[in-house]
């Protein structure tokens, strides 16, 4: 048991806490910018304007169907020889932006098209116009049956940013495995810390989903 | 991106091999392991449907690349030596397996309360009635969500990248850092990935539509 008491002294919580900082850091710039993208590209999706619509649907089923690891690869190792250099952080964020949206892209397409005709309809012929009615009759209608996938993507949001540890973004998994590099024996509580910290944030993140459903559902 | 293709066409070929082979593997298993627990959190006894419960949320709350990592460094230390491969295969498998749980838990739900009744008043066990009445139903019914599931599973598979498993994503990492040709490299790489992962996905919205 020393080993544990060695190996969660102040000095390695507080590293492995500034660790979760930077994950819940890149979560949630990451969270909101994908999701603005995410909520643009999926009504662009659904309302079909002519070429726009096919052209953004293909680039989304393009980047769906690709392995995160790819995206962020490309970002951090390939880019740079277009010239674009990031900084690590920066490189986490624009990945996973650029993935995530394309997710959420199709979530808000399919939580549109989950919404009855008919209450397009009805609110045209009330007198509202396209935009009217697709802002205050469809969205939130739309939104309400989305929450339950929305909020199991932006958990795989969380957990993909252990992914960055290969581009040496300073979050959890990396900060972890710093700490036991230095004593081995360290592993196994370092991997019991970080698996507890990770199921905390995406498990309160899913209580927050049920509660979601349960009020708006 | 032709001549990187034809210049390393062994190695790519190995990595898609192996990724193909990975993701048919944990597939095989996660089905498995996670119809199991499907079925564990829908039995009458509560202690067992909490146990299920626990198995579900912890693998669904883990990022996959803690959980291969553990098969990875850890278990070695105290039980066997693990191939990066098979480490990488058994977190993809318990990872996907708690998906494929919920996934088909939510199926044997949808297939309705009254089923289960009719049945078990027609005589039927509990266990005869899951085997012969609820799960064709539910298979049925999870079959789109499912192959999201797989779809997901391959994307996932890339984690074996990390260990060594001599995946794709693996092979394309040890090309580009020869040839120097990153974007190049990645190009390939991501054809590969759609080549598995793009026709399955259209194939999916089609029996969804069809579904419903």
């Amino acid at each position: 048991m020393s080993t544990f008491e060695q190996a969660y002294s102040w000095i390695n919580l507080r590293f492995l806490l500034e660790g979760l900082w930077v994950t819940l850091e890149v979560s949630v710039i990451s969270i909101v910018l994908s999701f603005i993208i995410g909520l643009v590209l999926g009504v662009i999706r659904y309302v079909k304007i002519k070429y726009l619509s096919a052209a953004v649907g293909f680039l989304i089923d393009i980047i769906r169907n690709l392995p995160l690891l790819l995206i962020i690869f490309f970002t951090y190792f390939g880019l740079p020889e277009l010239g674009l250099r990031m900084t690590p952080m920066l490189a986490a964020v624009t990945a996973l932006v650029v993935f995530e949206s394309a997710m959420l892209a199709e979530i808000v397409r399919s939580g549109i098209q989950a919404v009855p005709v008919g209450q397009m309809e009805g609110a045209r012929s009330s007198g509202l116009t396209y935009v009217q009615a697709m802002w205050h009759i469809i969205m939130p209608q739309a939104l309400q049956k989305m929450i339950p996938p929305l909020v199991s993507q932006f958990i795989s949001l969380v957990k993909d940013t252990s992914l960055a540890t290969i581009i040496v973004l300073p979050e959890l998994l990396y900060h972890a495995q710093i700490i036991y590099s230095q004593n081995t024996t360290y592993m196994v509580p370092m991997y019991l810390m970080i698996a507890v910290m990770y199921f905390v944030v995406c498990y309160c993140l899913s209580l927050v989903a049920r509660r979601l459903e349960k009020r708006y559902g | 991106m032709i001549h990187i293709l034809s210049e390393n066409w062994q190695t790519f070929l190995t990595g898609f091999e192996n990724t193909i082979l990975c993701s048919v593997i944990a597939l095989f298993f996660s089905l498995i392991i996670g119809s199991i627990f499907a079925i564990l959190q829908t039995v009458p006894s509560k202690l067992v449907r909490t146990i299920a419960n626990i198995y579900i949320e912890i693998f669904r709350n883990i990022p996959l690349l803690v959980i291969t990592m553990v098969f990875y460094v850890v278990v070695p230390q105290f039980f066997i030596k693990l191939s990066g491969f098979t480490a990488g295969t058994i977190g993809l498998t318990l990872y996907t397996s708690a998906f494929i749980a919920e996934t088909v838990r939510a199926g044997i739900k949808a297939v309705g309360v009254g089923q289960m009744e009719g049945a078990r008043a027609n005589g039927l066990t509990y266990w005869q009635t899951m085997r012969y009445i609820i799960l064709p139903q539910a298979f049925k019914l999870v079959i789109p969500p499912l192959g999201n599931q797989f779809i997901n599973l391959i994307k996932n598979s890339s984690v074996l990248a990390f260990v060594a498993g001599f995946d794709l994503m693996y092979q394309g990492d040890v090309i580009a850092s020869a040839s120097f040709e990153t974007i190049n490299t990645y190009l390939v790489v991501g054809v590969f990935y759609l080549i598995l992962t793009l026709p399955l996905s259209y194939y999916m919205r089609y029996l969804e539509k069809k579904l419903a």
